[in-house]
């Protein structure tokens, strides 16, 4: 049986300056994932987190294009459906969860018309069945006294209750995927942690499966159970949450683990050295190399390809290879 | 809440305030009124008498105190040139130039609406270059020049529509039977300076909704209803037509105002008897109770406009209230 969702080698650009420039925000991405399972995507801002999220569910701006690779959902080939048979699944098996809670709402429109939408378009939901089936999202996604907030506006509501009404907006569908693209970033912390568990909550209650993007390495902890490191348009780095954050395989992971500020220490904070490079003009060879304390000559001149570890992680990194043989 | 409101209204009386005071001294800098009365050696003790009937003998600032007391009450001033009340000429007058406005409106919505939202829809394609093509002609292209285009096309070569004035039909207060027919007759006659009037607009209505549309278009709450699978063509009608509306609204009801009150080229083109020709025989009479009371009530209508404008912000947006 095919996997859920299936990314494989997606390379999506963009185009600018009549494709004088070219951006490599997606270069290389492969994942898979299961029903009910969660996948972090954790990165640097810019590294192409939110435009893999995008792309899977096709909605790239015009000045993007997906170059190659293929995205499956339980099989079906997405990359080749049409616009219109896209709409069919977003939505429908592939929801979102927008990063801004204040600006994902339409200003004009009642809580209860935006909560709707997706149950009228994608399960023909009507009249009091549908009236009933928001209700039953509203009380789902906690907020007091859904009947009555139902008829207000999102400018009535706070962040933290926006958030939910999103997340009731992502489940209205009936979804087997929701990609969530920072949710939490802009709420509140005491908020964020209500959040994450209520996320928790639903999906054991729904059985769908998470995309969970941030750039918060505790929330990966708390939230998934396989994680993907990205660095400049590449996953360099997957495996299960445990072996992440006790064998971390890859530099870029290890150096992002030393840079967590840690409680009880007056150590000065580690900080990775340099930029991130500019996706349209990558270093020569890895990425990441002239940033990373155990670059070998090799990693200048020629880029790492996928190792295969022993216990089902992948790195994109000459040095597991390079290990094994000065060992054996 | 009370208290902006207030403050608005109080703002508002200070800007009538100051066109009434500007528009005064304006117009006395267009020279001496009597002198266009007389000829070349008249009476003087003819010119004389004129000077003391319109009040102009007496100093400026008894001149100017007289007039802003006569507008608490509500009265205009006579004009010079017709002896009548100023305010039952502009109001006689007013409903053809509601009609001229009206139509204007129409078409300079009907131009641009639809065009700027294909402008913002296909942007940076063919479309929008002809959008954008479309808009800097409205924009360069005066509304006289257009007019005598019109003018030389429809009216003299092809003989299709009357050149001048606005037709029999007429808007007599005193008879409400004259009320409902005077919109529906006469439509030949409107047709070019409406459409001279509206052309201008047009341009910039076309501007205002391909950049409210674009803003709207990239915002995150449109980018959620695609991602929630909603079909693209409600996505355009239901959710980012409301939001780009509520600017080109707001700009668009100014717009109706300058229509009505200042289309003082095309009403002079086309004879059409509205109050922006009060306005230019106003001016070039020298008729000053005339010309101060035009541009008085346009600017009141104006600066009650922006106020109701104001206060219904102030109601949608709590942030504009509570910043006072």
């Amino acid at each position: 049986m095919p996997p859920l969702l299936r990314v494989d080698d997606l390379r999506a650009y963009y185009f600018g300056f009549r494709g004088t420039r070219v951006v490599k925000a997606i270069d290389g991405v492969s994942f898979s994932l299961e029903a009910g399972e969660t996948f972090g995507l954790v990165g640097e801002s810019g590294c192409g987190k939110t435009s893999t999220c995008h792309a899977i569910v096709r909605l790239l701006p015009p000045s993007a294009r997906i170059v190659s690779g293929r995205i499956e959902l339980e099989g079906e080939d997405l990359l080749g459906k049409s616009q219109t048979e896209m709409r069919q699944i977003r939505g429908r098996r592939i929801a979102t969860i927008l990063q801004d809670p204040m600006a994902s709402l339409d200003p004009l429109f009642s809580i209860y018309d935006q909560v709707a939408e997706p149950a009228y378009y994608h399960r023909a939901f009507r009249g009091r069945r549908l009236r009933q089936r928001v209700k039953e999202l509203l009380s789902a996604v906690r907020i007091p006294s859904p009947e009555r907030r139902m008829k207000d506006l999102p400018h009535q509501m706070s962040g933290g209750m926006r958030q939910r009404i999103v997340g009731a907006i992502a489940l209205a569908g009936g979804p087997q995927v929701i990609i969530a693209d920072e949710p939490t970033t802009n709420l509140d912390v005491t908020i964020q942690l209500q959040y994450l568990n209520l996320l928790k909550d639903l999906q054991r209650a729904s059985g769908v499966a998470l995309i969970f993007v941030t750039h918060n390495l505790g929330i990966v902890a708390k939230m998934c159970d396989k994680v993907g490191v990205m660095y400049a348009g590449k996953i360099v780095e997957m495996q299960s949450v445990r072996g992440l954050f006790y064998n971390p395989r890859h530099p870029y992971t290890r150096a992002l683990l030393d840079s967590i500020p840690k409680l009880g220490t007056k150590d000065p904070l580690y900080v990775i050295p340099g930029q991130p490079p500019d996706l349209s003009r990558l270093p020569a060879g890895c990425s990441f190399q002239p940033r990373c304390q155990s670059a070998m000559e090799r990693c200048r001149v020629e880029e790492p390809s996928e190792q295969h570890l022993d216990d089902a992680a992948t790195t994109r990194c000459w040095l597991p290879l390079h290990e094994a043989t000065t060992r054996g | 809440m009370r208290k902006y409101v207030l403050l608005r209204g109080f703002y508002s009386l200070v800007t009538l305030w100051l066109l009434v005071t500007i528009i005064f001294a304006m117009v006395r800098l267009t020279g001496d009124p009597v002198a266009m009365k007389g000829e070349i050696g008249a009476d003087a003790t003819y010119l004389e008498r004129i000077k003391h009937d319109w009040g102009l003998d007496q100093p400026v600032y008894w001149q100017y105190t007289g007039f802003i007391g006569n507008l608490l009450k509500g009265d205009f001033g006579h004009s010079f040139e017709k002896s009548l009340p100023v305010r039952d000429i502009y109001f006689e007058r007013l409903p053809n130039s509601l009609k001229l406005g009206f139509a204007a409106f129409v078409i300079s919505l009907a131009l641009g609406v639809p065009f700027g939202m294909l402008s913002a829809l296909k942007v940076n394609t063919w479309w929008d270059n002809a959008g954008k093509m479309i808009a800097l002609l409205g924009l360069s292209m005066p509304g006289f020049f257009v007019g005598l285009v019109l003018i030389i096309i429809f009216g003299v070569q092809l003989g299709w529509l009357p050149v001048l004035g606005k037709g029999s039909s007429a808007f007599v207060w005193s008879n409400p039977a004259t009320w409902a027919p005077f919109w529906f007759r006469d439509w030949p006659h409107l047709a070019m300076p409406a459409f001279a009037l509206g052309w201008y607009f047009s341009g910039a209505m076309l501007r205002i909704t391909r950049s409210g549309m674009l803003d709207v278009l990239g915002s995150d709450y449109i980018k959620l209803v695609r991602l929630k699978g909603v079909p693209e063509r409600m996505v355009v009608a239901k959710h980012a037509l409301k939001n780009s509306l509520i600017p080109v609204l707001t700009f668009a009801g100014l717009n109706l105002l300058i229509m009505v009150n200042v289309a003082v080229v095309i009403e002079v083109i086309f004879n059409w008897p509205g109050v922006g020709q009060l306005l230019y025989d106003g001016l070039s009479n020298r008729d000053f109770p005339m010309v101060q009371g035009v541009v008085l009530m346009s600017g009141l209508m104006i600066v009650m406009l922006n106020f109701v404008i104001d206060v219904l912000y102030g109601y949608v947006d709590p942030r504009i209230r509570l910043s006072r």
